[in-house]
């Protein structure tokens, strides 16, 4: 088992911040395995499994220059990882309409009961200040078989007032 | 028969562009059968390119007639393929038996014409659709050295087109 932790940083977006932080993990004897780097309301958020054989204290000391110089907050959690074990997704959901409080919590349990499980989810407000929509497109394992979810969706896009889309995801192995 | 060994990226033959076929010989075609059987033996696929087992010549099978629901022609041996005609655009998940653990999504054109030699050393003439000519694609681009890698559209932000208004 390596020795695996998350590194979470967030700080307003700049550039560089990718490069900088990496050349930091790099020359403080850390390897990067996945990560998640987004740009989130201004902000540059970066989740990174990073392999490193020493103490989370000792990492997050390393990389408190780097913090410092591009004003980020940086959290570092042990976890238990693995790299090579994906999962495939065999499903593909999209749901948008007017933002409103609750939409996420509301449709995600649906599908949940419904049998999925998410696997990546990317959500976004767009429109305009005066009328928001949310817009949320995911990934997942349909562990109840696809029907089950298309049903779950008919009656979320009737009761909750939202738009739709589940395409299964058939993946071609060449 | 033999079942040959699978080429893994980040092995540089997989970028190699492959010859043209000149004549379909007994040699080629022994090496067809020992191609399908190596598509057959390992983890499921629906189709194999030659370079791929690190023969350079511009030689694929396809066969998408498991999946159900699925239009096809059956097993196809496509020798010097080429597609004259592409249609639409479509985006779909692929993986590839020389990319093992990663899948991704890929633009390919939803109907392709394609001219081919069979087995027999005869020029024949496909149309297809959706899933069969993914594959055909996906196959044909081992040929110029590419791979789906080479094609990777982003998983974010690729059903809604958002536009802002100032």
């Amino acid at each position: 088992m390596k020795n695996w932790y998350m590194l979470t940083f967030i700080g307003k977006d700049r550039p560089g911040i990718v490069s900088q932080v990496t050349l930091a993990l790099y020359e403080g004897g850390g390897n990067l395995g996945e990560a998640s780097m987004v740009r989130l309301g201004g902000n540059f958020s970066i989740m990174l499994m990073v392999h490193y054989e020493g103490s989370a204290d000792s990492l997050e000391k390393k990389m408190s220059k780097v913090c410092t110089v591009l004003e980020l907050q940086v959290h570092v959690d042990k976890i238990e990882g693995e790299l090579h074990r994906h999962v495939e997704p065999d499903v593909r959901i999209s749901i948008y309409g007017a933002d409103r409080a609750g939409i996420v919590a509301e449709t995600t349990g649906v599908l949940t009961e419904a049998g999925l499980n998410i696997l990546n989810l990317e959500s976004d407000v767009g429109g305009s200040s005066d009328n928001p929509i949310y817009i949320m497109e995911m990934e997942g394992v349909a562990g109840k078989g696809i029907d089950s979810l298309k049903s779950a969706l008919d009656k979320l896009a009737e009761e909750k007032h939202v738009e739709t889309r589940i395409s299964p995801i058939n993946t071609l192995m060449g | 028969m033999a079942v040959f060994d699978i080429l893994i990226y980040p092995d540089s033959r997989l970028k190699k562009v492959s010859r043209q076929i000149s004549v379909v010989d007994e040699s080629v075609k022994k090496f067809i059968f020992d191609l399908e059987e190596t598509m057959r033996a390992g983890p499921p696929s629906v189709g194999i390119a030659a370079p791929q087992v690190g023969r350079f010549e511009r030689i694929v099978i396809v066969d998408v007639s498991v999946k159900p629901d699925t239009p096809n022609h059956g097993k196809l041996i496509l020798i010097n393929p080429q597609i004259n005609m592409k249609q639409g655009e479509v985006t779909g998940r692929e993986g590839c038996l020389s990319v093992p653990d990663y899948t991704g999504n890929v633009a390919r054109a939803e109907t392709i014409t394609l001219q081919a030699l069979d087995l027999t050393g005869e020029s024949k003439t496909y149309e297809m659709e959706g899933f069969e000519a993914r594959a055909v694609q996906h196959e044909i681009d081992h040929l110029d050295g590419l791979l789906f890698l080479d094609r990777l559209v982003s998983r974010r932000n690729n059903l809604f087109k958002r536009k802002v208004y100032k």
